[in-house]
């Protein structure tokens, strides 16, 4: 059926055969590491949407130790490289838990590199999120809020059932921006030397010496992922939209 | 001015502050004196000239990368269809995939395509092509012209149209409506976002450590190989960046103030 290409495009051949998923080609590698990295950005935006709601909460309402100690938190992780921040966290991580494991008499571990670099990633989302949050829940309208306070609704079913639902149209655009970064941020864990799909990609690349085979494909899932969670926001984000007046 | 002084003292001159900030300088002075700083002098001059080549890749990137995120916002705003599909095709590849595989794909890709053609390796240029910097360059402003040519979509769009019309129909030609109503406009607006963008830009550029360029970054990273000695290195190497950021965000507030007046929002 495809003749005509192959017979159009003599490299083609070639490279169908290095991407195909048998162990001859690299495609099985390419699809594990995207599939780390999917995990990875998962994971990471979760734990940074955990954090970004307290770090939010305690923004608004904390005191004011805490909301100073938060702004040093966002702005310190929004200055410094990722990079820098990934080595550190990555770094003061496994030394800190090692040290108190030792001090528990256990033998040091080696630590898993999905799980380090959802952790080291989640403290970097954590930071935008709140920011993120911060700004949705502020532009709740105050009478809502106390309108639920008048009805005899205490804090946390306040969150439940008023802000977070009422916040959550004006968050999701950030979030979804932020969930972009996250899966561009993965790559960042190839120069630590865990195998998402940058450094899968960049060693099949080594070993075959086909550069633009490898990292165009590399590139077209990065942008598949994009594109698809673009529409899944979108589409999450009409839902929760309904019902708002047109603007 | 001494009001804004006072405002900033009342500011900081709050109990819990003072404490965070005695906190802060007792951690500082702890850190100078009971971590390993005796390598600063020996790679003082490597870090030198490794922070100039950081300085240098993230000015002339953004310019490249600006002056062709213009033409992208042009095309997009308002150009016809057969420019502006590429335009946002480039953009959306940019931003949807990561700066360090664009990087190496340019630097792994490129630089083992151009040694296969002769005419190349006899070029003037080839010097130039055999080191690492000029791809490092060409990934990074091709990245920020990819996010700002987003950005200048925008700006150019919301400039209002009756802005140009009214300058059509002075008689303006399409050259001067750009330079003295559309792109002044369009810039102001942009300004608040394009701040932020180069502090983004700045933290991509250690990235480029990966492909040999000696930056500021390269030169923490080579100590901690040498002497394993893993945090202090970071740490100072946060701060720079840090200090760096600062002075960019002041920059751009100065701009936008300077550039602001008259604006109606």
């Amino acid at each position: 059926m495809f003749d005509w290409l192959f017979a159009l495009w003599p490299g083609l051949e070639a490279s169908v055969n290095l991407l195909s998923l048998q162990p001859p080609g690299w495609g099985g590698n390419l699809l594990r590491g995207a599939w780390a990295s999917l995990q990875i950005a998962a994971g990471a935006f979760g734990m940074g949407l955990v954090i970004g709601t307290f770090g939010a909460l305690g923004k608004l309402h904390g005191g004011p130790v805490m909301r100073d100690l938060l702004a040093v938190y966002t702005t310190v992780v929004r200055a410094v490289p990722e990079l820098i921040l990934i080595l550190i966290l990555y770094y003061a991580g496994t030394d800190l838990l090692n040290q108190a494991l030792r001090a528990m008499g256990q033998r040091p571990v080696e630590i898993s590199g999905v799980a380090a670099g959802i952790a080291v990633l989640g403290v970097v989302q954590g930071a935008y999120a709140t920011e993120v949050l911060r700004g949705a829940i502020q532009s709740v309208p105050r009478g809502q809020t106390e309108a639920a306070r008048a009805f005899g609704m205490g804090a946390v079913l306040t969150f439940r059932r008023v802000v977070f639902p009422a916040m959550l149209p004006l968050a999701l655009p950030g979030l979804s921006n932020l969930w972009l970064i996250a899966t561009k941020d993965t790559a960042l864990l190839a120069i630590v030397g865990f195998s998402e799909l940058t450094l899968e990609t960049r060693q099949a690349a080594g070993a075959t010496r086909a550069y633009f085979t490898f990292f165009l494909a590399a590139g077209a899932l990065y942008l598949v992922v994009t594109l698809l969670s673009g529409r899944i926001f979108g589409w999450i984000e009409a839902r929760y939209r309904r019902g708002e007046a047109a603007r | 001015m001494t009001t804004r002084l006072n405002r900033i003292a009342e500011e900081i001159l709050v109990p819990h502050r003072l404490a965070m900030i005695a906190v802060a300088l007792a951690i500082a002075v702890w850190a100078a004196l009971s971590m390993r700083w005796h390598w600063i002098p020996r790679y003082g001059e490597l870090a030198l000239l490794g922070l100039w080549r950081t300085f240098w890749l993230l000015g002339l990137s953004c310019a490249i990368g600006f002056v062709m995120a213009i033409g992208l916002g042009l095309a997009q705003a308002s150009g016809p269809r057969v420019l502006a599909v590429p335009a946002r095709a480039f953009c959306t590849t940019i931003r949807g995939t990561p700066l360090l595989l664009q990087l190496w794909l340019i630097y792994f890709g490129l630089g083992s395509l151009f040694p296969q053609f002769p005419w190349i390796r006899e070029s003037e240029l080839w010097p130039y092509l055999r080191e690492a910097w000029p791809y490092a360059l060409l990934s990074l402003s091709l990245s920020f012209a990819g996010y700002e040519g987003e950005v200048m979509r925008g700006a150019f769009r919301s400039v209002p149209a009756g802005q140009l019309e009214a300058a059509r129909s002075m008689g303006m030609g399409r050259f001067a409506i750009l330079r003295r109503i559309w792109l002044p406009q369009a810039l102001q607006r942009a300004l608040p976002t394009l701040g932020g963008e180069t502090v983004l830009q700045l933290k991509a550029t250690p990235l480029v450590a990966t492909i040999t360029v000696i930056d500021i970054y390269a030169v923490a990273s080579r100590v901690r190989q040498d002497l394993f000695i893993i945090y202090e290195p970071l740490l100072l190497l946060a701060v720079i960046y840090m200090v760096i950021a600062g002075v960019i965000a002041l920059v751009f507030r100065l701009l936008e103030r300077r550039y602001s007046r008259g604006v109606v929002v």
